[in-house]
């Protein structure tokens, strides 16, 4: 018999006992389903991840400055400044692995509008911070050079302040809002970056340039950069290098000693990012190992309903074998129709998991993530599981005497 | 009678079971020769011997000792697989409890041998609607066993035993679970089968049925009681109905 054959007459065993074959495969199909379901919702969590930190920005290190330290009491980093205008310049133009830098100076203050007020974050930073952080304006323009250097009173406007001061349909392209008694012009609006994944309002905040910051917001340009600095590596994978670029470059502008502590520190947002993938990886594979086992109940079940399948159906055997089947052709047919069954469950298993990751992935509001590899591996190793939980009823068959078979009742 | 190499020949085989610490001997020392074309009824009461006879000579089983050549061709030896193409290829079974395949068309039961014999669909089909057509029952090809009488029953069961063209049908009591009339048009075919030139192995007990063959061989006790020939008695299937027919009326 050729391997067609022998797969019509599994297919045709099968059909005559629809109901058994359905619940026989059921396992594999719930345990491929469960494989395929987890690793899509695995792969959604650690994309929603990589989204979260996307969001806050690509390839970030911030650099703090030092700390104070007053009567024992030392207080954290970014409490005395110890960063230069000269170090951001050094930082920009001597650190290759370094694409943006801008000083990020933040205080809180209160928005005035023509009938409203927010009281919110107020930040200088320069043109970078936009490149660095991927966040373009959903309306209007966004601060250039010209106006950094100038000192120009132009504001952008985060979405969460335009909705508190203007209601969420409105354009305020144009208005004049009022920080600290000082009249801005809302040159443009950023687009909706929403949460973090700590539940910080990203768009709960304006954007002034920091000489204008500087200038009226915190009292005259000094030395000293009252804030941190913001840099964005060329590429993600040359965070790493910038920093160490970084560090080296401030240790020796700051002349600082081989031995000696760091008056600045360097916090890198991307190792953050992959110590949480870390985090969903795991637990991706925990889901996935537990989907696993689940598959593996679903072939014993295969090889329990396919040796209860020999014993009824010795009689049918032991006519096939008068008739001139070889042990191999009645082995062949029973190892054929295991397989077929976890096959065709994978197959179905894999239909049902895509369907409820989608359903998932729609209720949790995650991507849905299929990974092509994992398919793959759920339909090949669902097959595999037909073979082997199949072999052993496979041979009993095969190896069953015609004769007995024949008289068997 | 017997032509120049007989079609089955066994040589002082014997069969020995083993169960537990007894030892059965179900055939001693059988020496037969069927040429062909023959039909041969072997009798016997239960334990005489005669289904271990029967499936030594069926392929099913091997002597413990002893030569059986079939064709001019030692097979007492031969392993599994060798014995399975042989049944294929130069046998047809017939069964007391016919033994199709349930919930399979009558079409479908017929091509199982050829199945295995490795022929393509289109030929499976056309060989087996051929033989259906043959035991009168082309009407029937795709009605399924539990749709179809005893008799009916059995005539697929003798389609699919010669469907590979056998030349040796061996039949386990095939009239045992049919009526009179039913039994009488089973060995009408048989008849005509072996006036085609196949030779007929027939296990039976009832000695009405016996008399259709050209030869009885009896069994006792694992040996060869007494082996004669007869002029086989013609199955009329029409003086069977009618006496049927008769019993049948008060």
């Amino acid at each position: 018999m050729n391997p067609l054959q022998v797969f019509r007459v599994a297919i045709r065993a099968l059909l005559r006992n629809k109901m058994r074959s359905f619940l026989t495969t059921l396992g594999v199909i719930i345990g491929v389903s469960a494989v395929i379901a987890m690793v899509a919702i695995g792969e959604g969590a650690k994309a929603r991840v990589a989204e979260a930190f996307a969001s806050m920005g690509s390839n970030i290190l911030i650099v703090l400055s030092g700390s104070t330290t007053s009567g024992g009491a030392r207080g954290g980093f970014g409490s005395m400044p110890t960063l230069t205008w000269d170090d951001l310049k050094a930082i920009r133009s001597d650190a290759s692995a370094v694409r943006y830098a801008t000083p990020q100076l933040r205080a809180n203050a209160s928005v005035i509008s023509e009938d409203q007020n927010w009281g919110t974050g107020v930040n200088g930073i320069s043109p970078d911070y936009f490149l660095i952080r991927d966040w373009p304006v959903s309306s209007g323009t966004t601060i250039n050079p010209s106006d950094v250097e100038g000192g120009a009173k132009v504001v952008l406007l985060g979405q969460t302040v335009v909705d508190k001061l203007y209601g969420s349909s409105a354009d305020p392209v144009g208005q004049t809002v009022r920080i600290k008694m000082v009249p801005f012009q809302v040159i443009g609006v950023l687009a909706r970056k929403g949460q973090s994944a700590m539940g910080q309002d990203y768009d709960d905040g304006v954007f002034i340039p920091y000489t204008t910051f500087s200038a009226k917001i915190q009292g005259g340009l000094q030395k000293f950069i009252a804030g941190s600095i913001m840099v964005g590596a060329t590429s993600s994978d040359d965070t790493a290098r910038a920093e160490k670029q970084i560090t080296n470059l401030l240790r020796e502008r700051h002349h600082i000693a081989i031995g000696g502590d760091d008056d600045f520190s360097i916090r890198n947002l991307t190792e953050m990012a992959s110590a949480q993938q870390e985090g969903v990886n795991t637990l991706t594979t925990l889901l996935a190992s537990i989907a696993a086992v689940s598959l593996l109940v679903g072939g014993i079940g295969i090889m329990n309903i396919m040796l209860v399948s020999v014993t009824e159906r010795t009689r049918e055997i032991g006519i096939r074998m008068a008739v001139g089947a070889r042990p191999r052709d009645v082995m062949a047919q029973f190892l054929v129709e295991a397989l077929t069954l976890s096959f065709f469950g994978g197959l179905i298993g894999v239909a049902l998991g895509l369907f409820a990751a989608n359903r998932l992935a729609s209720n949790f509001g995650w991507p849905i993530l299929i990974r092509p590899d994992i398919i793959g591996i759920a339909v090949g190793f669902s097959g595999l599981v037909g073979v082997v939980f199949g072999l052993y009823p496979a041979q009993k068959a095969a190896r069953l005497d015609p004769i007995d078979a024949l008289r068997f009742e | 009678m017997a032509t120049a190499t007989p079609l089955i020949q066994v040589e002082h085989i014997s069969k020995v079971y083993r169960m537990g610490d007894v030892e059965v001997h179900a055939l001693r020392d059988v020496s037969l020769s069927l040429a062909e074309g023959e039909s041969v009824a072997v009798m016997g009461p239960s334990g005489s011997g005669k289904s271990t006879l029967m499936n030594i000579l069926g392929c099913l089983d091997r002597p413990s000792a002893g030569r059986y050549l079939l064709a001019g061709e030692e097979v007492s030896q031969l392993d599994r697989n060798a014995l399975a193409k042989l049944r294929n290829r130069t046998l047809g079974f017939v069964f007391q409890s016919f033994n199709l395949l349930a919930r399979t068309s009558a079409l479908e039961n017929v091509e199982l041998p050829l199945l295995y014999a490795g022929l393509s669909a289109r030929e499976r089909h056309t060989r087996a609607r051929k033989a259906l057509e043959r035991v009168g029952l082309g009407e029937r090809m795709h009605h399924h066993p539990n749709q179809m009488s005893g008799g009916q029953q059995q005539r697929v069961a003798v389609a699919r035993a010669l469907v590979t063209q056998p030349r040796l049908i061996v039949a386990d009591e095939p009239t045992g679970n049919l009526d009179s009339r039913t039994s009488v048009e089973i060995m009408a075919l048989f008849q005509e089968l072996s006036r085609a030139g196949i030779t007929l192995l027939l296990v039976t007990h009832e000695p009405d049925i016996a008399r259709y063959t050209s030869r009885v061989v009896v069994m006792r006790d694992g040996r060869v009681q007494t082996d004669r020939r007869q002029p086989p008695l013609v199955a009329d299937v029409g003086a069977a109905a009618a006496e049927a027919a008769e019993m049948a009326s008060p």
